[in-house]
């Protein structure tokens, strides 16, 4: 199928299962992970429970063991007893984490199920931490619990705190929102600037000091498909979103780069310019790595609110045939140009009932299923090949130069399997 | 409100799951928000386990709170009962349902299952994982178990082991093959391969192995009170420790005593030549009470180290540790503080810990080398081979694992013969492990010899006596500083130089 050709009908209205049962994904705070590395002068402080911090700490790949820029205010039972006592305790925990780590130029209090429960006000304990701290620390809040966030959410919630103190511009400006590697931004930012388009801002920035700023000429592209609350944000601060396709792939990158250049102006001859090379080479290099792939079916769990895009990808540009795609939630509006280009046919699900969504996958015998790390050795026992989901936001994968390697985290599950041979020589 | 980076112990609902997911027909039911399912994953992955733990979430959200939490937990268990059809249940709440009171238990009762359900009370606030196990064991037992016809043969049950424990797979089999050369069988293992049918045939055995506990005492205080069973107290973990164990279980069982001496090589190894080099290496030990309290009397008995740190991360075992600490003249280091961990092992500059993983990063921070003996664990601490700590066996597996880590006894003297060489110098490490050549740094250019090089708390050491200091292999240069600061202190000098170096050394020679 050319890339050019949308689906005769897409997946925009295609009918949704939606489940209420056992979710088998992550919390909010896991995004932390992810999150702590990419902004290197702030710290990450859950106010939770020790179930929170025994869960960074197995997410965290068990285990960073740098000192992390995060940690958890464990609640104790005195702290439950009284809510005046719990905004003097986190005062003081935060002031000897300052003292610890002057290099700490922002801290975000991380809100968790217990002190959603115990409605422990930290948007207040923020505020007073930040007059208290200011000019060198800003102190910020957001929810990562389980019981408003799932996973990659939690990155959506902590974006979504940071844009109401960003400055005002009224300057001309593209921002790019979601939390990428560094190599990743640094390719993103040159194909751009080879188009002309030079006035790139990102959120989250790198470091506090980095100058960022929003206002009614700005514009913004998505990187992440689960950013819909930093979406409202910046939209309430006047900015004005550019939907595209996510950018995974030869033709997701395309469609991305596309609907940025669109707004900017660029002519067809420039773009293409700019674009053939990276292009040809990104479609070269899935071509490699979907060989292993064309044909076969693939499931996915909930997750990491990639799964629409991924699908969009793995079906088009890698020749799968998409069984189930299942997300935690299903943004239409971010996710509409994904949806257009998936063709009907795969079960949409949003939500999860885990032992429903396990006998259907068990029924469709898939080729290759993407779930969490709970279910995939149990998928692999019973002869399912997996690939860890999490994987796909710890790794780069987005744009052209990283096309071949997301397309090598689904064929390498399916290399391995026919590499093993355990059998006697016959 | 206490600050915390990294947790020795994870909530007590992760301690009920690593007795249900051990045993074989148990179901858990489990009040608790969305995200607590990534508990699964230590099972599935850091244990390798390829089935799913026996754990139903009831996964409320925010928008359940207001309205029906307690239905939710209702249709929660009824549907894991119609799809798992246990034997019998458990139900509890994590942290978060402790905080909306639905009482799980209450309700489960209501609901009249056909099977026993037990429910558990978790205080997540005040305990943490090993107390956790050890009462949800105790739980089950207490609902279950029958007073029962002994069994014809001398039996015992092996009591402790759990999912995500550390070498608990191995040691079982270890332990097994012991018993089996005195003559006695296992009647029952619990949790780990036990199914409710099975606790309830706990008192057929004749006494009890108490193999950990942290994680099975108070089930074993339990039978010896309501189903008359003694249990073991030593914890079979080094030769001396396996020794004791043996005599123990003659006694209880009144059998002669029996050990195939055969298959043990640690007291062979340990006093063979090659291993005069182990002879008052310095070690720092933290651990699980169980595990920190074996590893000290290998390490001062069997293998000729000297014990410069004891301690661990659980409190129920403070009492025990500190009167142990005091045998060997040391105050415990009774701490679940990772930090507070790491800067006593600073202080206690060691020439080898003895901890978990924790301390295995706090030893490549310090450069210092470390032994695994203990939980929290580590997809490492699931080796693919045999790999046990109790018994026999065990005790071999411990030399190797604590030798392991050192550089090797000739290999320390041509360290010393050859230290300028340019492939074979300190910062290159121990030649049988992997990583990176390190090439040597240039040397410095000498400095005045009477400026001051580096100042600890109440002596100086001076620059040339700091570079004599740095000619010394790296792996005895924190012993020989500390001692050569000590001697310094007791001179009453505020100064050292080349010659209070050699003084010191002269004085502490051995």
């Amino acid at each position: 199928m050319s890339f050019d050709t949308p689906p005769s009908t897409g997946c925009r209205d295609a009918p949704v299962l939606r489940e209420r049962g056992q979710h088998e994904v992550f919390c909010g705070l896991t995004g932390i992970i992810w999150l702590h590395r990419k902004m290197q002068d702030a710290f990450f402080l859950v106010v939770g429970s020790r179930t929170c911090a025994h869960l960074l700490q197995s997410a965290a790949g068990v285990m960073i063991f740098a000192e992390p820029r995060f940690g958890t205010a464990i609640l104790e039972e005195t702290d439950l007893a009284g809510l005046a006592d719990a905004q003097v305790e986190l005062e003081r925990e935060v002031g000897r984490l300052i003292a610890r780590r002057p290099d700490i130029r922002q801290l975000f209090l991380v809100g968790s199920c217990p002190s959603e429960v115990i409605k422990l006000d930290l948007a207040r304990a923020a505020e007073r931490l930040s007059l208290q701290h200011a000019p060198h620390v800003r102190v910020l809040n957001y929810s990562g619990s389980g019981i408003e966030t799932t996973f990659t959410q939690g990155e959506d919630a902590c974006l979504a705190s940071m844009v109401p103190s960003l400055p005002a511009t009224d300057a001309r400006q593209l921002m790019l929102v979601g939390a990428l590697p560094d190599v990743v931004e640094d390719q993103a930012r040159d194909l751009l600037a080879q188009m002309g388009i030079t006035s790139v801002a990102i959120l989250p920035a790198r470091r506090a000091d980095d100058p960022l700023s929003v206002g009614p000429n700005t514009v913004f592209a998505l990187l992440q498909p689960f950013l819909g609350d930093t979406l409202a944000a910046l939209e309430r601060r006047g900015a004005r979103h550019i939907p595209a396709p996510f950018p995974f792939g030869a033709e997701g990158t395309t469609g991305w780069l596309r609907a940025v250049a669109d707004e900017f102006g660029v002519d067809d001859a420039t773009f293409e310019r700019v674009t053939a090379a990276p292009r040809a080479r990104a479609t070269r290099a899935v071509a490699q790595a979907a060989e292993s792939l064309r044909g076969k079916s693939i499931f996915f769990f909930p997750d990491s609110q990639l799964e629409i895009p991924l699908a969009r990808f793995l079906t088009r540009e890698c020749g799968m045939r998409a069984v189930e795609v299942g997300a935690p939630f299903l943004h239409k509006h971010i996710l509409g140009p994904d949806l257009d280009l998936l063709e009907a046919g795969p079960q949409l699900t949003e939500g999860q009932d885990v032992e429903r969504q396990l006998d259907r996958c068990r029924a469709a015998q898939p080729d290759l299923t993407v779930c969490g790390l709970g279910l995939a050795n149990p998928l692999e026992a019973e002869g399912l090949a997996t690939k860890w989901a999490i994987e796909l936001v710890f790794t780069p994968v987005h744009f052209y130069e990283q096309a071949g390697d997301l397309a090598g985290l689904f064929s390498r599950p399916m290399r391995r399997r026919a590499a093993l041979k355990l059998g006697a020589a016959s | 409100m206490k600050l915390t980076l990294w947790t020795y112990e994870g909530p007590p609902h992760v301690g009920a799951m690593r007795v249900a997911t051990a045993m074989k027909g148990l179901h858990y039911v489990l009040h608790a928000p969305q995200g607590d399912t990534y508990a699964d994953l230590l099972f599935t992955m850091i244990e390798r386990r390829n089935h799913r733990p026996p754990v139903t979430y009831t996964t409320f959200q925010a928008r359940d709170l207001g309205a029906d939490t307690a239905n939710l937990f209702k249709t929660a268990c009824q549907a894991a009962y119609d799809r798992f059809q246990p034997e019998a249940m458990i139900v509890g709440a994590s942290c978060t349902a402790e905080l909306i009171q639905d009482d799980p238990g209450g309700m489960a009762e209501m609901m009249g299952l056909p099977v026993p359900v037990i429910a558990l009370e978790l205080p997540s606030y005040q305990r943490k994982e090993n107390f956790g196990a050890d009462e949800t064991f105790f739980q089950i037992t207490r609902a279950l178990a029958k007073p029962a016809e002994k069994t014809a043969h001398v039996s015992c049950n092996l009591i402790g082991p759990t999912a995500l424990g550390f070498r608990h797979r191995d040691d079982i089999t270890e332990l097994t093959g012991m018993l089996a050369d005195m003559g006695i069988a296992v009647n029952v293992c619990a949790p780990y391969g036990a199914s409710p049918s099975d606790i309830t045939r706990l008192g057929a055995a004749h006494f009890n192995v108490l193999m950990y506990p942290e994680t099975g005492e108070s089930a074993c205080r339990w039978m010896e009170r309501e189903l008359g069973l003694p249990f073991t107290k030593t914890v079979p973990i080094g030769v001396g420790a396996t020794r004791d164990f043996i005599r123990e279980v003659s006694t209880l069982a009144n059998v002669p005593q029996a050990m195939d001496e055969e298959r043990l090589r640690l007291p062979w190894y340990s006093a063979s030549v090659d291993s005069t080099y182990l002879t008052g290496k310095r070690v720092f030990i933290f651990g699980d009470g169980t595990h920190a309290a074996a590893a000290a009397r290998i390490a001062r008995n069997e293998m000729g180290f000297e014990v410069v740190g004891l301690g661990c991360y659980n409190r129920e075992m403070a009492r025990p540790i500190r009167s142990l600490a005091k045998e060997y003249g040391l105050t415990a280091l009774i701490t679940d503080d990772y930090l507070e961990v790491e800067a006593a092992i600073e202080a206690a500059a060691p020439e080898m810990i003895l901890g978990t993983q924790m301390e295995r990063m706090i030893g490549k921070r310090l450069g210092i080398p470390c032994a695994v003996i203990s939980a929290p664990v580590h997809v490492q601490d699931f080796p693919a081979r045999y790999s046990p700590q109790m018994g026999i066996e065990g005790a071999n597996v411990i030399f190797d694992t604590w030798v392991h880590p050192l550089v090797m006894g000739l290999e320390e003297h041509l360290l010393h013969m050859f230290r300028d060489d340019f492939e074979f110098h300190d910062a290159a490490g121990a030649s049988h492990h992997g990583g990176q050549h390190t090439a040597k740094a240039p040397a410095e250019s000498p400095a005045p010899t009477d400026t001051p090089a580096k100042t600890s708390d109440v002596v100086v050491w001076l620059a040339d006596a700091e570079r004599e200091l740095k000619k010394i292999p790296f792996f005895v240069r924190g012993k020989a500083r500390r001692n050569t600061e000590i001697f310094a202190s007791q001179k009453g000098l505020n100064e050292i130089g080349i010659d209070t170096l050699y003084e010191a050394k002269a004085h502490y020679a051995r």
